[in-house]
């Protein structure tokens, strides 16, 4: 190693990897359902994109993590963001396209994609 | 990209509470499920929850699963890993709440943690120098050969008031200082002391299994601190996986050019090899390690000179313990005043302890300095199982003392362990409740000393050995009072004639005890009986013929035959043959032999 820049190189490659291993309460969580339905209808492409999304853009205190069902079967795919004092986001029938989108407004612009809602989809 | 990680224990604890079978099985599992590019398995160093091994925790949720099967595993993959429900029956019960699982952070164990020596370890993968660069490693060593003079470190460390962890507890500024001013220029070299002998302790070895290259980076700095180009670290070569970890580190580091030649392109050499011990306690001691590594027989010398000015072959050497190097990159990175700013006055930052004895979370904790006794037992250790009360917690292991119940809520530093006849040692900590007898805690750490005395100074070999015999003869029934005095005054002699601190703390457990226990050295002297019943010379077996129905059971089960009687008659025990060892105590339905 001659220098620091390549130090500093490696340490922002890996932060994305080692970074997932902390607990902080300030994270913003993004969680897919990953029950038998959520599978069933393409939850796991939705969840790769997504954290794949949020790696490689950087976004720092963003984890993407999965859960179970919710109850809402039909509605699956379904994503939900939930960020510290704020209102719980839940995006329904999510697709890995609609994921991106909502990867670039709401987690890094900060604008919920209202279009997607589960209150805009079941009116 | 990994959306998940599954972090396995490799420390020695889960290591031999089985997590290779964990690794496979999960592994195996991983692959059958098509998730091998989903999930990364990440094999670390200690948690610090040895009780509770193999410990297994899955990021991003950081769900703690603890004594993990390996027939658990594919219900935890198709589970949680692949569907995203927790498993909650396999989950460490602490974390499972009516509302969820909560983070391991607040439970009891950690809540009270502090962790600087510590902060890798469990969560990186310690043979991946990736990782240690991702939470900031090497950036130390970076800042302080491209912006900082020797001076700077050392007032640094000046500042922060960073003393020895390997038990004296000595300002490290003021150690490194020496070695750079005494002599000026020439050769000198530095030393990491990896040979933790205490029985109980564990720290350095779980550092140095969970996160090899805070070490390595920690020695480089030092090296350019004094101006020294090549370092040594002694360890014991009963650790394996310490062994096997360092030498991956030190070839990983040497690979990215963070040792040897120009590091960083700042004309700066620095190297590291590793030297094995064979087991010596003797050797942990500063210039019997530095006499080992010279590839002598490991004996200590008398000091003046001390390292700093004639250390290994001779030269000026700074000789740290792996506790006290992990600590440095830390400091440097953010600064004395927030190192300082942890524990009491004169002891600054944490401390890493080894839990044992008599305790629920046997493990590896780091708390601040001038947390109390009691929080380390009660809360964090979880208390003294089967509800039996706290006696005294021993520190310091053979060269230290105990503490008393009376002093449970006594901030722990460096000073106040000192002024209770104890010290902080490199920081085993073993917890005793009323089921231990004091006398025979003296004489399991003198039988050590004997062990490993090493016979170059006659007031260490022979008198460590004569107060041996007289312990041994106050356990069997046979000492006077008279005795007692013998033994103190002895105490006194050894402490101030010893050459080495191998000798010279060699009688504290004894000094200790007897200052805080003089009545059950008195029991055992004056009325012939071990008030906690350990001491087998001192106990009689007896069977109570009211509540003797006569079974034959214990007859049975006597190795020695001792016991006789027909059956339903009572039984008697024939003390002539007894040899005490409590079988048919233990069968007894009807709890009718006792012990006095």
């Amino acid at each position: 190693m001659k220098s620091l820049e390549e130090l500093k190189a490696i340490r922002e490659r890996m932060q994305g990897q080692v970074g997932m291993r902390s607990e902080s309460a300030t994270d913003t969580r993004v969680v897919v359902g990953m029950a038998t339905c959520g599978i069933a209808s393409g939850a796991r492409p939705v969840l790769t994109a997504l954290s794949e999304a949020v790696a490689e853009k950087k976004i720092e205190n963003v984890i993407v993590t999965q859960t179970g069902c919710i109850g809402l079967c039909q509605y699956e795919p379904i994503v939900e963001v939930l960020a510290p004092g704020q209102e719980k986001v839940t995006y329904v029938k999510m697709t890995p396209e609609k994921a991106l989108e909502v990867v670039e407004k709401h987690l890094i612009r900060g604008q919920v994609v209202t279009e997607y809602t589960i209150q805009n989809v079941m009116k | 990209m990994y959306r998940s990680h599954v972090l396995v224990c490799g420390g020695t604890g889960c290591t031999s509470s089985g997590c290779q079978q964990i690794m496979e099985a999960l592994q195996a599992e991983l692959a059958k499920n098509g998730l091998t590019e989903e999930v990364s398995v990440v094999q670390t160093g200690c948690h610090g929850l040895c009780a509770l091994g193999p410990i297994m925790i899955v990021y991003p949720e950081a769900t703690f699963y603890s004594m993990v099967k390996p027939e658990y595993i594919p219900e935890i993959v198709s589970e949680h890993l692949l569907k995203g429900r927790v498993v909650k029956k396999y989950v460490y019960e602490e974390t499972v709440t009516e509302e969820g699982i909560k983070p391991l952070v607040e439970t009891d164990f950690y809540k009270k943690q502090h962790r600087i020596a510590l902060r890798n370890c469990g969560v990186i993968n310690p043979e991946n120098i990736d990782e240690y660069i991702g939470t900031g490693g090497y950036e130390a060593l970076g800042k302080v050969l491209t912006t900082m003079t020797p001076d700077d470190v050392i007032n640094t460390l000046l500042q922060s008031g960073l003393r020895g962890r390997g038990g004296g507890g000595f300002p490290t500024g003021r150690k490194w200082q020496l070695a750079k001013d005494l002599v000026k220029g020439g050769q000198k070299y530095v030393a990491c002391n990896a040979d933790e002998g205490d029985p109980g302790a564990f720290m350095d070895r779980s550092i140095l299994e969970g996160d090899p290259h805070v070490v390595l980076e920690a020695m480089a700095i030092a090296g350019y601190t004094i101006g020294a180009n090549q370092g040594y670290i002694y360890i014991r070569a009963e650790y394996p996986i310490a062994v096997g970890r360092l030498e991956t580190a030190i070839k990983q580091a040497r690979e990215y050019g963070l040792l040897g030649k120009d590091i960083f392109g700042t004309g700066f050499d620095f190297d590291i090899d590793l030297r094995l011990g064979a087991g010596a306690f003797v050797c942990g001691e500063e210039t019997a390690l530095m006499t080992s590594i010279e590839g002598n027989r490991g004996e200590p010398r008398p000091r003046p000179p001390f390292p700093a000015e004639k250390g290994l072959f001779n030269k000026p050497t700074v000789l740290n313990n792996v506790e006290t190097w992990a600590n440095i990159p830390q400091i440097i990175l953010n600064g004395p005043e927030w190192f300082a700013s942890m524990g009491t006055e004169k002891s600054k930052g944490t401390k890493v302890f080894a839990l044992g004895g008599k305790i629920t979370n046997t493990g590896l904790v780091e708390i601040p300095m001038g947390t109390t006794l009691r929080e380390v037992v009660e809360d964090i250790g979880g208390g003294i199982p089967n509800g039996k009360k706290f006696k005294a917690a021993q520190t310091g292991g053979p060269s230290g003392g105990c503490i008393p119940a009376e002093h449970f809520d006594v901030p722990i530093d460096y000073d106040n362990l000192i002024a209770l006849g104890s010290m902080m040692g490199s920081g085993g900590l073993i917890v005793m409740d009323e089921d231990n007898c004091m006398v025979d805690i003296a004489k399991f750490f003198l039988e050590f000393t004997v062990d490993e005395s090493c016979g170059k100074c006659t007031a260490c070999r022979i008198g460590t050995k004569r107060l041996y015999e007289l312990v041994d003869k106050i356990t069997k029934g046979q000492g006077t009072l008279e005795d007692l005095d013998k033994l103190e005054e002895l105490c006194y002699y050894i402490k101030d004639n010893s050459l080495c601190a191998l000798g010279q703390s060699a009688p504290n457990p004894v000094l200790s005890t007897l200052r805080y226990f003089r009545d059950e050295y008195v029991a055992h002297v004056v009325d012939k009986k071990c008030p906690a019943g350990v001491c087998k010379s001192l106990l009689s077996y007896t069977i109570d013929p009211e509540k003797c129905k006569g079974c034959t059971l214990c007859s049975r089960v006597c190795p020695n035959g001792a016991i006789s009687g027909t059956v339903k008659e009572p039984h008697v025990i024939d003390q002539s043959k007894c040899v005490k060892c409590g079988a048919c105590m233990e069968k007894c339905k009807f709890g009718a032999i006792s012990k006095k």
